[in-house]
């Protein structure tokens, strides 16, 4: 069945950061028994070497096709995973983050029980997104090699000089009919007391 | 300066103005007005002649009105590029009477009164917009009499009266009668720090100018008494406190406190002002030859038009927005343009390079790719379902899309210029329109996963990626508690949050809803939020009219740094949502389906 959806929910203890506020083996108990998980594993630091390699060992002996790393926040490590899991030959956009540190045991950390029950449910709520994610392109598009600075006062001069002198070329484009903008009218400038041109 | 005019890879354009932008990263197409200059740039060398003959005598911009200059003339000595240029407005030869002197006595015969203004069409990949500020003029603060009495002057005035270069040839002069002044005064934060008079902000730099100001007038004339009245003194960067030090030895006043208003002595041209001074606790009055008021920075007045046409947004200040103040500095929420200088914010000459340089290293990013990647996660149509109503093309803050209600065309993005905000998917009431990987079913598969067991204890909080998402997470880094019944889902904007996504969450049994995103000037992308609200608006009214209690749902704004708040506001939401009473959420359920009912019936 080629559209079978496969998926494998990783969580992460983050040395004690999660494992010392919740309870990470009923979290993984709770995500084999759902819809569509093919699988679901514990490790100590998902984002290091080796919890990465269990993703893609995983990966490739179940023939996943979708990941849900129960971690940290997505702001954090979701480059992370996408990269891991593309280099397993698996679409980036495969991969969902249920973020169980920052948004659970983290600010739950004196309730153990609501903590791991919460966690159960944002890796519900991932898997139910992981369910229907979609692979996805990320197009490229050709690049002009030339910059256009609008006004030449002293930000313009120093962006047009900096980029000209890197072999780009600039379009420098001043409404006045010289450039220098109001640093052209100082007398001397702090904090050096020099001349301002 | 110079260095710009001859550089090989820097074509110049002076009198110009870029009249359009279309396109998008890596590929914009600009259209520049070159205006007529009517003197031959490359030909003009500067000699003068022309300007001598020249009958006209106007307001000299550059010396901000303490000279005249004629109507051919060259902005400074070290103009770049180093020409001459007729302004046409004060020139006598637009008229039927045609003066020609100038042309006459210009002997490389530059002068060309048939120029016209030009078109010039470019290609480019990225911009830079270093447009800079107006300096804030303080003629509409009658109290201080600028421009009624002649000895009350800015700081850019006095700028020209002590520069070597300048109409007096550095002699300091008061401009009422070119005497020079024994006694001066500097009123700080003038046009700043104010809710009534000026600006709210600090502008920055008006300390450190004046404390310059006060220690050249000092090395020329040691005799001056200089008195400075401030609110408090900014001397905040690198050797500023050092140059505030030499100045108060050098035998500067300092005086905290600012004077309510000036008066003059008509026969004398004398200023007189009374002050607080807060730190003696006393009244002091001061009588002076001449009054130098710190003017501030302000954004500009003609900025409109630029920030238009590069679908650029503002701060409250004015000032143009970067796409994250802490992380991305530089570069504007419009993909492939960046910020240099004031036009982002008040700032001295060393940040405005420092920026400068940062500008021009994001830009090379781009430049130094043959390609880049854009995001996939971006708007798609389904032309099908589209019936060109337009919404779309009118939440979008980009301008991406374009639709014709009139010609029947459907909606189409233009992929380059989508930043995937969602406003679009989340207005389009026919899902023709859908945010790749953020698409209308994830959500609604999230929520129902979020209320699948049981509902009545949990809140449903849509957080935006970029501040209140952030700041649940730096609760979480700051490892502040709140109660464990809320639910986050994660929006890229809260303008991605469909009106059935709400809708979904009462049916299903939430108790309570909040919708949270970055406060509204603050908008990741641009100025989204504002759809947010106006959906909000909506929900409240259908809620009420359903007979839903319209306090279930709830509306906040957030910074990625107020971790604070967001414990805060969902400790009281779920105080909220525990009033929230089974049989309520009954009721709820059963005035949504019967709605629905009647929609399909
Ligand atoms: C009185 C005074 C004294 C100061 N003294 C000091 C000092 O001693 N030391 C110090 O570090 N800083 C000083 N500053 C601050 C300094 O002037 C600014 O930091 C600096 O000028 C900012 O440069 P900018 O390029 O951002 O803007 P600007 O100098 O304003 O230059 C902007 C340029 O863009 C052009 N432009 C605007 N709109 C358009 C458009 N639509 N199309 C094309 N061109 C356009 C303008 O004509 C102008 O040439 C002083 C400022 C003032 C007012
Ligand atoms: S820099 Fe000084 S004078 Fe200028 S607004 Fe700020 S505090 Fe006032």
């Amino acid at each position: 069945m080629a559209d079978e959806i496969r998926i494998g929910v990783f969580v992460c203890e983050c040395g004690l950061n999660i494992a010392g506020f919740l309870d990470c083996g009923e979290v993984r108990r709770y995500a084999e028994g759902l819809e569509n998980v093919v699988v679901s594993t514990v490790n100590r630091y998902t984002c290091a070497d080796p919890g990465q390699q269990e993703i893609k060992k995983k990966i490739r002996e179940l023939n996943l096709n979708r990941v849900v790393v129960a971690s940290c926040s997505p702001r954090l490590h979701e480059p992370t995973f996408r990269t891991c899991v593309a280099e397993e030959g698996l679409n980036p956009y495969l991969v969902d983050m249920a973020n169980i540190r920052e948004q659970c045991s983290w600010v739950h950390s004196t309730d153990r029980k609501a903590a791991t029950e919460k966690a159960k449910d944002i890796v519900r709520i991932a898997v139910a997104r992981a369910r229907l994610l979609k692979p996805q392109k990320e197009n490229e598009i050709p690049v002009t090699d030339a910059v256009l600075v609008i006004g030449g006062g002293i930000a313009g001069i120093q962006a047009s000089l900096d980029l000209a002198n890197a072999e780009h070329m600039v379009y420098l484009v001043e409404k006045q009919p010289s450039i220098g903008g109001v640093m052209a009218q100082l007398d001397k400038t702090f904090p050096t007391m020099d001349c301002s041109i | 300066m110079k260095d710009v005019g001859r550089h090989p890879r820097i074509k110049l354009m002076t009198l110009s103005e870029v009249e359009d932008v279309s396109g998008y990263v890596g590929n914009f197409n600009v259209k520049v007005r070159r205006k007529a200059r009517y003197v031959r740039e490359a030909d003009c060398t500067a000699c003068g002649e022309c300007a001598t003959v020249c009958p006209v005598n106007k307001y000299n911009e550059y010396e901000v009105g303490l000279a005249t200059r004629n109507a051919i003339y060259i902005p400074f000595p070290q103009s770049i590029p180093s020409s001459y240029v007729i302004n046409m407005a004060d020139c006598l030869s637009k008229d039927v009477i045609t003066c020609n002197k100038c042309v006459e006595k210009c002997q490389k015969r530059c002068i060309d009164f048939d120029m016209r203004d030009e078109i010039v069409e470019l290609k480019v990949g990225a911009v830079v917009v270093a447009t800079g500020m107006d300096v804030y003029d303080p003629t509409r603060l009658d109290e201080y009499g600028y421009t009624r009495f002649q000895n009350v002057v800015t700081s850019l005035e006095l700028e020209r009266l002590i520069n070597a270069g300048g109409p007096t040839g550095g002699h300091l002069v008061r401009p009422g009668d070119t005497k020079a002044p024994k006694r001066i005064g500097f009123i700080q934060c003038v046009g700043s720090r104010s809710h009534n008079r000026g600006n709210p902000y600090c502008s920055n730099i008006c300390c450190m100018v004046t404390i310059k100001n006060s220690l050249l007038i000092k090395e020329h004339y040691p005799d001056t008494e200089i008195t400075v009245f401030y609110i408090d003194i900014r001397a905040f960067g690198k050797g500023f406190e050092d140059l505030y030090e030499r100045s108060k030895r050098e035998g500067v006043r300092y005086v905290r406190g600012l004077p309510e208003h000036i008066e003059e002595d008509p026969s004398t041209g004398s200023l007189r002002l009374k002050v607080e001074n807060t730190t003696a606790g006393c009244i002091e009055e001061h009588e002076l030859d001449m009054v130098v008021l710190a003017v501030g920075l302000e954004a500009r007045k003609d900025g409109d038009k630029i920030r238009h046409l590069l679908s650029l947004s503002q701060t409250s200040d004015g000032f143009l927005a970067e796409s994250h103040p802490k992380l991305m500095p530089v570069d504007a929420p419009t993909r492939g343009v960046f910020l240099a200088g004031c036009v982002e914010s008040p700032k001295d000459i060393k940040d405005s390079v420092t920026q400068a340089s940062a500008a021009a290293a994001r830009a090379g990013v781009i430049l130094s790719s043959d390609k880049i990647k854009l995001d996939a996660a971006i708007a798609v149509v389904d032309k099908e379902k589209c019936t060109f109503c337009e919404l779309c093309v009118q939440v979008c803050p980009y301008s991406a899309i374009s639709a014709s209600k009139q010609n029947k065309i459907a909606a189409h993005v233009t992929e380059a210029m989508c930043a995937g905000c969602g406003s679009c998917a989340a207005e389009c009431a026919f899902g023709a329109i859908s945010l790749r990987h953020f698409e209308d079913a994830q959500y609604m598969a999230q929520i129902e996963a979020a209320l699948a067991e049981n509902p009545q204890d949990t809140a449903i909080v849509f957080a935006c990626n970029w501040c209140s998402y952030a700041a649940a997470d730096l609760t979480g880094t700051s490892r502040l508690q709140y109660p464990p019944n809320i639910r986050i889902i994660r929006t890229m904007c809260s303008a991605r949050v469909n009106e059935k996504f709400v809708m979904q969450a009462f049916k299903l049994g939430a108790p309570v809803v909040l919708v949270s995103g970055c406060h509204l000037a603050d908008c990741h992308y641009m100025a989204a939020n504002r759809s947010t609200v106006k959906r909000m608006d909506r929900l409240w009214s259908r809620l009420e009219r359903l007979g839903i209690r319209p306090e279930r749902l709830q509306l906040e704004w957030m910074s990625a740094a107020e971790g604070q708040k967001f414990a805060r506001v969902m400790a009281e939401l779920d105080e909220r949502r525990s009033k929230v009473t089974p049989e309520e959420i009954e009721q709820t359920r059963k005035a949504l389906e019967a709605a629905d009912k009647k929609k399909v019936a």
